[in-house]
């Protein structure tokens, strides 16, 4: 079980969290200039790193706030928790 | 057939070392791949092969999974798929010539909710239609059928019904990983364990090998099968796929009496129940919600599915876990595989089985060697192509597919 600090409510266990993917993931500015190739990859192809990753969460059974967090996909390290719409930290 | 457990693997295959050059390199020793390499074999007389694997052969998910095997999928396309593999596993064990306690004893997925409830009816009447065997089974049925099911009103997700594949069951999955190495050994084919692929050899837009931390290996054609690390693959040939790889995890308790007759599977209350030929409890549920590729769950999943299964089986409660461990499912947005032809030329895809690849194992490799082999898509294939991600026509086996993707 992971232990997430919520920038709001400080650590909380995992289950009190709702998964929300990939982050910094843009809407697309012109939808209707996008290829139906460029269209699918927004809607479904999501980078899949083994290594640090960041993603959002929401503190659904707290705050219910979303923010994101920068997770090792091995380790599960969370190396960063940032407020949605921060860009993502620099992770040494 | 015997029900004598078969030789020990150490004298199933060769442990060559890898040749400089191939006809088709195949990367992951899985089910999955030992299949493809079995029916390029087989099937289109390609020996010239070689399986390379990172670790040992069928130590991925092949080794973790919870062995329930099933065609009752609601779509035409996945309905088709799953019951090529259901026949050919009904076949195998003769044809492979090895006993790997293949156990036709019926899946029950049940049924909690009215929408549960139309949920499987129509899935009974989709499976009908095309041919797969499924009935649906009212709770004094699913009683009669499986004992040991808590079907009292008085719980909190009552048993509503079930749909019922007769057909389905179980198979004994190391050794259905060795029947099929064995055979793709005698035919010529090298399996070589501790072979990791860390680049390809390209030539402009074409793959023409890979590279392994056993050096370079040229290949006519390269076949991904490598399930949970498929986009790690990928990515090293310039591509992204639609797949997120989740831990997925399973538990077994000790060894028991012959209690449980058939395989019980509930989506809404999340376990899965089978007892294996030993006579353990082997109990699965959904894959943790986050990407991961550690090879192991959370243990909040673990008290899940066992407040589940105990809801469901107060006959277990005083059971023992003996062992639980996770694997690395890749996941697709719409629950289905992606098997195919690359935009990178002769580099082939066979990936994102997710929950559920296993009872496919048979077809998976019959479909992809032949797409392989002729490099135009298996028709039972055809539908599952990368493509589909951009044109639309998705599979959507959500309901399906597994117990919560
Ligand atoms: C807990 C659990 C329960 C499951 N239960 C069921 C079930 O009941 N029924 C069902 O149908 N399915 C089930 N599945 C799913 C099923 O196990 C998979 O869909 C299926 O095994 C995937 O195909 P595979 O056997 O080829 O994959 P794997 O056995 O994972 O094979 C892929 C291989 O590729 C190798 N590899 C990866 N990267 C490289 C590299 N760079 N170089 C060389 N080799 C590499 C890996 O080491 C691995 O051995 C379950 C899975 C899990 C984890
Ligand atoms: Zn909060």
């Amino acid at each position: 079980m992971l232990l997430i600090a919520c920038p709001w409510c400080g650590e909380r266990e995992e289950l009190e969290f709702h998964y929300g993917g990939q982050a910094h993931v843009a809407h697309p500015a012109d939808p209707e200039q996008l290829s139906d190739g460029e269209w699918g990859e927004y809607l479904f192809v999501r980078d899949n790193p083994k290594g640090p990753f960041a993603e959002r969460w929401s503190h659904a059974a707290g705050c219910r706030r979303w923010f994101n967090v920068v997770r090792h996909t091995v380790t599960h390290q969370i190396l960063a928790v940032y407020p949605a719409g921060e860009p993502k930290p620099v992770i040494p | 057939m015997s029900h004598r457990l078969p030789e020990h693997p150490d004298w199933l295959w060769r442990t060559p070392d890898p040749r400089r050059s191939y006809d088709v390199v195949v990367i992951g020793a899985g089910g999955h791949g030992l299949a493809t390499a079995y029916y390029l074999a087989r099937n289109h007389g390609i020996t010239d092969v070689a399986v390379l694997e990172r670790g040992w052969l069928a130590g991925g998910n092949m080794a973790r999974n919870t062995t329930i095997i099933r065609s009752n999928y609601l779509c035409e396309e996945s309905a088709a798929l799953y019951e090529h593999a259901l026949k050919l596993w009904e076949v195998l064990p003769e044809e492979l010539d090895y006993d790997f306690l293949f156990s036709q004893r019926g899946v029950l997925n049940l049924a909690h909710t009215l929408q549960d409830v139309r949920e499987g009816t129509r899935r009974v009447n989709a499976n009908r239609l095309g041919g797969v065997d499924a009935e649906w089974l009212d709770p004094d049925q699913v009683r009669a059928f499986c004992p040991i099911v808590n079907t009292s009103p008085d719980v909190r997700y009552p048993v509503l019904g079930a749909t019922l594949q007769p057909r389905a069951g179980i198979a004994k999955h190391d050794h259905v990983a060795w029947a099929l190495a064995r055979r793709a050994d005698a035919y010529g084919v090298d399996l070589i364990q501790g072979c990791e692929v860390t680049g390809f050899l390209r030539d402009g837009d074409r793959v023409v090998g890979v590279r392994t931390n056993r050096g370079p290996i040229a290949a006519g054609k390269v076949a991904l099968a490598a399930a949970g690390h498929s986009s790690v693959l990928a990515g090293l040939a310039g591509l992204r796929l639609p797949v997120q790889s989740h831990p997925l995890q399973a538990l077994v308790s000790e060894l028991l009496e012959p209690v449980h007759p058939t395989v019980v599977m509930s989506n809404h209350v999340h376990v899965y129940v089978s007892q294996a030929h030993k006579g353990e409890l082997v109990m699965g549920a959904g894959v943790d919600a986050y990407n991961g590729y550690g090879q192991r769950g959370s243990f909040h999943m673990i008290e899940h599915q066992m407040s589940a299964a105990l809801e469901l089986f107060p006959i277990f409660a005083r059971a023992h876990v003996l062992r639980t461990w996770g694997g690395i499912v890749d996941v697709t947005p719409d629950a289905s595989p992606i098997i195919g032809p690359t935009p990178v030329e002769n580099l082939y895809l066979n990936c994102g089985w997710g929950t559920g690849g296993f009872k496919a194992t048979p077809s998976s490799g019959w479909v992809y060697a032949h797409t392989i082999a002729t490099g135009e898509p298996h028709p039972l294939a055809a539908p599952f192509a990368l493509e589909r991600f951009t044109t639309g026509a998705l599979i959507d086996e959500h309901g399906a597919a597994a117990v919560a993707h």
